[in-house]
């Protein structure tokens, strides 16, 4: 399963150091949702500062959508979806390795967004350990939630449309525990951010075995 | 009798709409079974079946000895499909697509520069990403994907569609050599003097229905005289199938370029 993963993982990723959707699209996209973000609250400056950390993990969900939309393009384009069944990779496999690549873009828009808030938000980063284990989990709950529903999508005449109305909803603890923990961290409020953490801990494992248990028949449905 | 597949009174439904509507048909192992109908005749749906991706509504399938619908999980690394959309990635290279394909087989990235090669394709293209080939070499190296791949049984859809005269030779070479190693083709097309040349056996479709599908009793590869359904019989050695009197077993492939062989 392991070495299923690593290969379609680095097919995945191999792809995309190639097309730089990710870093020519995905990434100016979620650079323009924050910019767009401090001119609502410009007059306003330090509820810009309060909400930063909700903007910020809004900007990575809408970042995340069209990444996970990306990679099953990949899939169905040229009905490359059909070659992954007839292979031997595990379900399994293709799903972790999946969810490695698009969490793999995901950490790195992560980063270049938390640069875009402090520049343009006048942010003031602390409480790295917090920062950085919330993000690294909410960033594999994020992956795979959106790669068992861009699974799910596949199949379906109006993907497009469909995958944002379905997924957003479902990573609204995401968003919320991630923005807590972030807030705790940056001393934005006085509650305990590692219990945030546990959340997006409990989404990222019940999605990363659901997914991994259940792929197979997500695969069948596409 | 040595069959690779065997279908009885197949029923498959897309959405509520049945695109197999009670097919008959017997594959010998190591034979090129040609496919023709109409458009809408449920070719392409066969094709799927035998594949083990559209499941039986009712009915019978045998494909390699095992059950296309209980058993497509053991069943599809063992067949090698090419559809009308040829599964490749745009980004990868000739070479990288060809190598996610072999490597997702499980079989030796050795495969890789022989199917390359088998299939025509230099040093220079080999290193061109898929995007930028033409539809024909897209072909080609869709095909030298499933030839990578190692498959007992070969399922192709139009193979042709695409191909210059040079390239439509190779292909018919390379599934000469696949059927005499052992391995079946099935090969959906329109294009009836392209096939007439390579087919062991032409087969009908109207409406989800083989025609003439169904071997007589008895009749194999080695005792047949004539083609049925009309297609020209192939000379040559007639390598024997993976199984005798019933269907094949299935197993690991352990074939090199053209070469397939039935492990249990």
């Amino acid at each position: 399963m392991w070495r299923d993963a690593a290969l379609v993982a680095g097919k995945d990723l191999r792809i995309e150091g190639r097309a730089k959707v990710a870093v020519n699209q995905v990434a100016p996209y979620a650079l323009v949702v924050l910019l767009l973000f401090g001119f609502a609250f410009d007059q306003d400056k330090p509820l810009l500062v309060q909400a930063a950390p909700g903007l910020y993990w809004m900007a990575v969900l809408f970042s995340g959508l069209l990444a996970v939309q990306r990679s099953f393009s990949l899939e169905s384009a040229d009905a490359a979806m059909d070659a992954l069944r007839l292979s031997r990779l595990e379900p399994a496999g293709v799903f972790l390795g999946k969810v490695a690549a698009v969490a793999a873009q995901l950490l790195l828009l992560e980063v270049l967004l938390a640069l875009g808030v402090v520049v343009l938000f006048q942010s003031r980063l602390s409480g790295a350990a917090l920062l950085a284990a919330s993000a690294a989990v909410s960033t594999a709950g994020v992956a795979a939630a959106g790669v068992v529903y861009g699974a799910l999508c596949t199949g379906l005449r109006a993907r497009e449309t469909l995958l944002p109305l379905l997924l957003a909803p479902v990573l609204a603890p995401v968003v919320l525990a991630a923005t807590e923990a972030w807030r705790s961290a940056l001393g934005l409020s006085r509650g305990d951010g590692w219990h945030w953490l546990a959340l997006l801990g409990c989404f990222a494992a019940v999605y990363l075995a659901g997914g991994a248990v259940g792929f197979g028949a997500l695969m069948e449905e596409t | 009798m040595v069959l690779s597949a065997r279908l009885r009174s197949a029923v498959a439904l897309a959405g509520r709409y049945p695109v197999l509507a009670g097919a008959d048909l017997d594959v010998r192992a190591g034979e090129v079974l040609v496919v023709r109908g109409p458009n809408g005749a449920g070719k392409t749906s066969l094709l799927r079946v035998l594949a083990g991706l559209l499941p039986l509504s009712s009915g019978e399938a045998e494909v390699l000895g095992l059950d296309p619908s209980a058993d497509a999980r053991s069943l599809r690394p063992l067949v090698g499909l090419l559809g009308h959309k040829n599964g490749l990635y745009d980004e990868l290279t000739t070479e990288q697509n060809v190598r996610f394909v072999a490597r997702a087989a499980r079989r030796d990235v050795d495969v890789v520069p022989a199917a390359l090669e088998r299939l025509g394709f230099g040093q220079r293209l080999r290193q061109a990403p898929a995007g930028k080939l033409s539809a024909g070499q897209r072909r080609r190296l869709a095909l030298a994907c499933v030839l990578a791949k190692g498959p007992l049984l070969w399922l192709l859809d139009e193979p042709h569609a695409g191909l210059d005269a040079e390239h439509r030779e190779l292909l018919d070479g390379l599934l000469r050599e696949v059927a005499a190693d052992g391995c079946s083709v099935v090969l959906a097309s329109h294009e009836h003097r392209a096939t007439a040349v390579l087919a062991d056996r032409v087969v009908n479709m109207a409406g989800g229905v083989v025609l003439d599908g169904v071997l007589p009793l008895g009749l194999s590869r080695g005792s047949q005289g004539d083609p049925v359904g009309g297609g020209p019989v192939q000379a040559g050695p007639v390598q024997a199938g993976p199984v005798e009197a019933g269907p094949v077993e299935a197993g690991p492939v352990q074939a090199g370029v053209g070469e397939a062989q039935s492990v249990a």
